[in-house]
């Protein structure tokens, strides 16, 4: 049935118009939409970056741009992928808008310092691409001393205050989140009550308060270091270039939890709804977010093992990188006992969430090769590393992302998304992906350098397929954004529960009022109890 | 009741649906930040003990030209702060809004003298050419860059510690102003209790930092 | 509010024990304790903030709750900087060359 036009009853998005509203808004879910509108422009940055990348690789010889260049282009890649995409994306997009509703809360706990949150986003933003068209960043994501304090001549400076700031844009979120969560929760809604994803939302608040203001504080030494010349990371002076990467590390290494957690906390809701199924273990699940979120902060030497660390605190790192990977496998078992009997259904979400048990558990698997010290000396810095986290980055937490996006997107607009170019483009993600990064695996292993683009004439077939996947599943990444936006004016008029989900966010209108519930909701249920979910039928096609 | 909206006061915003909720979420938040400032500081701190540990030597040298009983001084002054921070946040307690205005106009005062005796030490520092760069130069020692390292550490932080008390004394000033409006009773002085945690914080920091680099091998000298 | 209301007495001698302690401290400095200097620097330290945290932050007055979140940062920091310096430390232990 045409749905262009359909009176709608009052909610966040109608309840007052102007930038002015949006601008200064203190409601979680428009706070959640800007940050969609932010974080799908880096994100359409960082794939401008990669596709000149992949575009230069296709030939041994490096004809497009000079080495400094591709320098560049790896950098900024890596650094608008990472701070400016991936870390707010989940949580500040998915997060801000559900975690509220699924506790029975309405809002977060600090709704103006949400509000400062993505500005801080926009100015730590504005600053890196300030960098990038003044001349750009060459020292990769990671700034490496002393190359970056004492011997790169680009916009470092610049950079690295973006990051900062956006550090602080993720510190905020963090905060507010715990506090959110412990004191915010509605009546009979206790912790072994929340939804997985809160757990697991949780735990990565508890990182990004932890480890970010360490990430602060390396970049202001670094700042120091290369205005001041302070000598603390120049051996010159005694200073010890590895010390940078030991503080480094600590923040960037559970940076990688923030990235991952959240994914996680979308994958028990997508499993369990479309296998109509309590996830399997809750409890084991919810320890298993507090778990990585701890044992990451242990492991970060794991980067440092050929950078001149100690070899027996490389034997000590190492042996604590197998521990980590324990709680992720938990989660990725207990998912898979989740379908188990369950009433399994393929909507666009589940998609995604069988294409993230898949390719994490590579991601995951190729972690513990490079965590073995032995190994890892052979492929460090090579594209096998390069492999490694991006199946976990772009196969887990991207599609882990998209994943919600599609599930959560009629709770957000009220609007279904066309469901069979929806399937169309997972697929097309899907097999994009593993063409364009499976080839690496191979690349590295033979030996292929990270951040090199110049390399042996054999290589070149691997790349060339590597870069033939790359625009496949740059193909899959438009797809979205046309059928999203079609969809708020021509997709199907979504109720409050098309998935027949459990979960207090699915018990409020689509879109929500402005307060979320009209009547703060009182828990006496367990979490994941289909037995009271009257849903719709599941909205398909 | 609580779970209808209400209409928003200051000390009970929409979000919340009890003032005790309200206050306790503040709390709650303001120790989260102070947290994340723990770590903030705690790199910096990481680094002094790693240099410190591997150039004991240098460091006692170079402490020593600190001068400590300027240094014990500056101390005693920002615990005189805390004090009058926390007899400001009870007159708060108490609904006594003279007693709170006169009590953070004392800790703003004390907090400037900190800052103007660090400012003096500072510029002892760069007459003696103890600021690293290409005039350093510490007397005693062969190795210039080991002794450059303790004043760059010294600097930053010190420095850090400067910028957080002249945001605090900037948190005092807002405060004073607003007290003076009447904002504050004892049913809501939250931010009040919030600044008075920021201010300690920042004191216990500088706990730290006297005896780290003012009293390194004393017994020496 | 929530907590009792501290009296000015407490607060006082909260104060004058932290000023005796910077004292002490500052005094302590000039005895030759050996490699034991740092330990008693650090503890009187550790105690001064735990006055501070204590009594002034009314952390004794807090829920639980602030407590672990107090006890986590600390245990943080412990964290970065031990785990650091057993990379310093141990670095030609095991007889490897350049390791």
């Amino acid at each position: 049935m045409n749905n262009a036009v359909v009176p709608q009853r009052e909610n966040y998005l109608n309840a007052s118009y102007g930038l002015k509203s949006w601008l200064l808004t203190k409601d979680h879910k428009r706070i959640a939409l800007l940050y969609l509108f932010t974080i799908t422009l880096f994100f359409a940055l960082g794939g401008v970056f990669a596709t000149l990348i992949r575009v230069e690789l296709l030939s041994p010889n490096g004809h497009l741009m000079s080495s400094d260049t591709y320098n560049k282009m790896f950098t900024m890649h890596g650094v608008v992928m990472i701070f400016f995409f991936l870390i707010p994306s989940i949580p500040a997009v998915i997060g801000n808008f559900v975690l509220p509703m699924m506790i029975g809360a309405r809002d977060l706990a600090f709704p103006r310092i949400n509000l400062l949150s993505w500005y801080l986003l926009v100015i730590g933003g504005a600053l890196a691409i300030f960098a990038m068209v003044s001349g750009g960043v060459d020292t990769g994501w990671t700034f490496y001393t002393p190359y970056s304090t004492s011997y790169s001549n680009t916009w470092v400076i610049a950079t690295a205050l973006g990051i900062f700031v956006a550090g602080f844009s993720s510190i905020l979120t963090g905060l507010n989140f715990i506090v959110t969560v412990h004191r915010m929760r509605a009546p009979g809604m206790t912790w072994f009550r929340m939804p997985l994803f809160v757990w697991a939302h949780y735990a990565t608040s508890v990182i990004q308060v932890l480890g970010t203001p360490v990430l602060a504080v390396t970049l202001v030494l670094v700042f120091c270091e290369r205005v001041f010349h302070i000598g603390l990371f120049d051996p010159a002076l005694g200073g010890d270039p590895v010390l940078f990467q030991h503080l480094f590390w600590f923040y960037s290494h559970p940076a990688v939890y923030i990235m991952v957690l959240p994914a996680m906390g979308v994958l028990s809701e997508l499993v369990s709804t479309f296998s109509r199924k309590p996830v399997f273990g809750y409890k084991i699940v919810a320890f298993s977010s507090v778990a990585i979120a701890v044992l990451g902060f242990l492991v970060w030497g794991h980067h440092l093992f050929v950078s001149g660390q100690s070899l027996y605190a490389g034997m000590v790192f190492s042996f604590l990188s197998f521990f980590v990977a324990i709680p992720s496998a938990i989660k990725v078992f207990n998912w898979t006992a989740t379908l188990y009997k369950g009433s399994i259904s393929y909507a666009t979400p589940m998609l995604y969430a069988f294409g993230f048990i898949g390719l994490f558990t590579i991601g995951g698997l190729t972690g513990l090769f490079v965590a073995s010290l032995g190994i890892d000396v052979h492929v460090t810095d090579t594209y096998f590393v390069v492999a490694h986290f991006h199946y976990i980055m772009v196969g887990g937490a991207i599609m882990a992302y998209l994943g919600a996006l599609h599930f959560w997107w009629p709770k957000m607009t009220g609007r279904m998304y066309p469901e069979a170019w929806a399937r169309l483009s997972a697929l097309i993600i899907f097999l994009g992906f593993n063409l364009t990064f499976f080839p690496q695996f191979i690349l590295g292993y033979l030996g292929m350098p990270r951040r090199y683009h110049t390399y042996p004439d054999e290589f070149q077939v691997l790349h060339v397929l590597s870069t033939a996947g790359a625009s496949v599943l740059a193909v899959g990444y438009l797809l979205p954004l046309i059928y999203f936006a079609w969809s708020l004016r021509y997709g199907a008029v979504a109720g409050a529960n098309p998935w027949g989900a459990t979960g207090l966010e699915w018990q409020t209108a689509s879109p929500p009022p402005v307060h979320n519930f009209d009547q703060i909701p009182v828990v006496d249920y367990e979490a994941y109890d289909y037995s009271r979910v009257v849903g719709e039928e599941i909205a398909v096609g | 009741m609580a779970s209808e909206a209400h209409v928003e006061t200051l000390a009970l915003r929409e979000q919340f649906d009890t003032e005790a909720q309200q206050n306790d979420a503040s709390t709650l938040g303001m120790w989260v930040f102070l947290l994340t400032e723990i770590m903030f500081f705690g790199g910096l701190f990481m680094m002094y003990t790693v240099y410190r540990a591997v150039y004991p030597n240098v460091f006692g040298l170079a402490s020593s030209t600190l001068n400590e009983i300027i240094g014990a001084a500056n101390t005693a002054v920002l615990l005189c702060s805390s004090f009058t921070m926390v007899l400001a946040v009870r007159g708060a307690q108490l609904g006594k809004r003279r007693t709170v205005m006169l009590f953070l106009v004392l800790t703003i005062i004390l907090g400037l003298v900190f800052l103007g005796i660090k400012g003096f030490e500072w510029n002892q520092k760069f007459q003696e050419h103890h600021v690293p760069g290409p005039g350093f130069h510490l007397e005693g020692t062969a190795l210039q860059g080991q002794a450059q390292l303790f004043f760059s550490l010294y600097f930053a932080m010190t420095g850090l510690h400067a910028l957080h008390m002249v945001i605090g004394c900037g948190l005092m000033l807002y405060l004073l102003w607003k007290t003076y409006q009447g904002t504050y009773s004892p049913d809501y002085y939250t931010p009040i209790d919030m600044g008075g945690l920021y201010w300690h914080f920042v004191d216990i920091i500088w706990i730290f930092l006297f005896p780290l680099l003012y009293l390194i091998d004393r017994h020496l000298k | 509010m929530t907590h009792p209301i501290d009296s000015v007495k407490t607060y006082a001698w909260v104060w004058i024990i932290l000023l005796f302690l910077t004292a002490l401290t500052t005094a302590v400095a000039h005895v030759d304790l050996g490699a034991f200097s740092v330990v008693v620097a650090l503890t009187i330290a550790v105690v001064k903030m735990l006055l501070v945290a204590l009594f002034f932050m009314h952390l004794r007055h807090s829920n639980q709750l602030t407590k672990l979140v107090v006890l986590g940062g600390l245990l943080w920091l412990a964290l970065l900087i031990m785990l650091t310096l057993a990379d310093v430390f141990s670095r030609g232990w095991l007889g490897v060359p350049g390791r």
